[in-house]
């Protein structure tokens, strides 16, 4: 199997701080995988480093073939990357924006052209092309975003949480986008901390938590191994659900608190569980047992 | 399992097309508010040229064998020089990427952090050329005869453009905030301005500050575009020159190499 992004034992320090600690990630061609963790877990910067605009101390990185840094420039020609924060030059219009990056990646005369119109199509932005940025709605701006790294026709796209701060019906309207793209055989390594979204989108997600990548695999398998087929879930008292904390880890089972209740894991066939509301593990439950962090 | 193929490399280190692409942004850019930046970049050189030429004229007929108005507005052409090329080169620069982000963008594209910076001095060092010829064109409207020779001031401008907006893409590099910018303007550039024989001639200054102003790029500026336009002095007008080559040089590497620091962590 080729693939579009391989690192592997990378590290990046900043100081004291190991930002990312001895990451390995490969990323198959023509499939989505999601970088899934919370803030500080290591995404961010992982994608600073595919762009080589942050090097890395130790270990190997390879885009498309090229190996990282020093053959950058021609990995960052193959592939677009889509912010986490919004960048786009906001006293130029729709069409400027997009023109402008033509010419970043090389598109020249009629081709170029011919880009920017197939890129409005795609973000669906075709009548706004002549509005100022200032003018565009947060879901315009960030479907201007995609459509700038989709410009050149990418193999692989950077997707740095493509949809935060955004409301759930815009966020529908871009994961339909992203989805297209998948479909349409391009890699793409998509950061995010919605659990949703990694589940919705990402053939393979990778959990990551402080610098580190503590689980991979398909959402389904995910959740099967470390969370079991089912949870239940506990309603009460704060003192009732920590005697049923306590009793489920006497069992050997995992649990989570979730605001009022608590859930214990892997309440599959033949384990001992308390009463309570029984349903399908899911990937939140494995994020938060993994990395030790609620889902906000 | 193994990394997919690699197209032959067809970039390369530093390419003319990455510039084009910097510059062709700056250019549209340029466009939504060309008004507003023509308007600060000309007016107060031009400002300067009126309250000296007439305030000092009136008392100062003749320096240096010139009429003052003269003296004064060939001079002014250095100032409009560094106000459209520094400060541009110091508050744009450090708006786009601190507040903007926009750098981190066209970095995400096939263009390197040299290239940016090129780019940039570039489109300042266009800018000034063209910015720099009011205050000539002014003086000419107050009695400066036009010499065929005044028509390489526009790329005299456009030389210490280049320098001085990489100087300020140099300082904008180092600066962690943009309220340190004042320490720069009142200890670096308001003294080059005023000792670069602007408005008096160093010759009347004490013999080290004669000697400062050789260092003095703004200086060299001066000197030449009043050579060019009163007549030129041979052998020590391409020593102006290359004082101006030499500070461009060095301001552009050393703008290149900050900024390096500053945008790949």
């Amino acid at each position: 199997m080729s693939l579009a992004i391989r690192l592997s034992g990378v590290v990046k320090r900043f100081g004291a701080l190991t930002a990312v600690d001895g990451l390995d990630l490969d990323v198959p061609v023509g499939t989505c995988v999601g970088l899934l963790g919370p803030n500080g877990a290591g995404k961010s910067t992982t994608m600073k480093l595919l762009t080589a605009q942050a090097i890395a101390d130790e270990g190997e990185l390879e885009v498309l073939g090229f190996s990282l840094p020093r053959e950058s420039k021609h990995a960052r020609a193959a592939m677009g990357v889509v912010p986490q924060l919004d960048n786009l030059d906001a006293t130029l219009t729709v069409e400027q924006n997009l023109r402008v990056f033509a010419h970043l990646y090389r598109l020249r005369g009629a081709e170029r052209h011919a880009a920017v119109d197939r890129a409005l199509r795609v973000a669906n932005l075709t009548e706004r092309r002549a509005t100022k940025v200032t003018e565009l709605s947060g879901g315009m701006r960030r479907r201007l975003l995609i459509a700038r790294a989709l410009v050149h026709q990418p193999r692989l796209v950077l997707l740095d949480e493509p949809t935060v701060g955004l409301d759930p019906q815009v966020r529908q309207e871009l994961w339909a986008l992203i989805d297209r793209l998948r479909s349409e055989g391009v890699s793409i390594l998509m950061s995010t901390h919605y659990i949703e979204e990694a589940e919705r989108l990402a053939d393979t997600v990778v959990i990551m938590a402080e610098g580190r990548a503590v689980a991979r695999g398909r959402p389904t398998e995910l959740v099967v191994e470390h969370a079991g087929r089912e949870a239940v879930e506990v309603y009460g008292p704060p003192a009732e659900l920590a005697a049923v904390e306590d009793r489920a880890r006497r069992n050997g089972l995992r649990t989570r608190r979730t605001g009022t209740s608590v859930s214990v894991l892997g309440a599959d066939d033949g384990a001992s569980v308390p009463d309570g509301v029984r349903r399908p593990a899911n990937l939140e439950d494995v994020f938060v047992l993994l990395t030790g962090e609620e889902v906000a | 399992m193994s990394a997919e193929t690699a197209s032959p490399p067809r970039l390369r280190r530093f390419e003319r097309s990455a510039l084009s692409g910097v510059l062709v942004r700056e250019i549209i850019n340029f466009s939504a508010f060309w008004r507003s930046s023509t308007f600060s970049s000309t007016v107060e050189p031009t400002i300067y040229l009126l309250a000296f030429g007439f305030g000092f004229g009136s008392l100062v007929s003749k320096v240096q064998g010139l009429d003052y108005v003269q003296f004064v507005g060939t001079g002014t052409v250095a100032t409009a020089v560094l106000f459209s090329s520094v400060f541009p080169g110091m508050f744009s620069t450090f708006v786009k990427y601190t507040y903007q982000h926009t750098y981190d963008a066209i970095l995400a594209a096939p263009v390197d952090t040299e290239e940016l910076v090129t780019a940039e001095a570039l489109w300042i060092a266009a800018r000034a050329g063209v910015f720099g010829c009011a205050p000539l064109l002014v003086a000419m409207a107050f009695g400066l005869p036009p010499q065929w020779s005044m028509l390489v001031v526009p790329f005299i401008c456009a030389l210490a453009g280049f320098g001085w907006g990489a100087f300020g893409i140099l300082i904008a590099a180092i600066m962690k905030s943009i309220d340190n910018f004042s320490y720069v303007t009142s200890i670096v550039i308001t003294p080059l301005f005023l000792v670069a024989g602007t408005y008096f001639p160093i010759s009347g200054l004490p013999r080290w500050a004669q000697v400062a102003a050789e260092f003095n790029p703004l200086h060299h500026t001066v000197e030449l575009v009043r050579h060019a336009s009163f007549g030129w002095h041979g052998t020590t007008d391409l020593l102006h020159l290359g004082a101006l080559v030499l500070f461009g040089l060095l301001a552009w590497r050393l703008a290149v190499w900050r900024m390096e620091r500053r945008l790949i962590i």
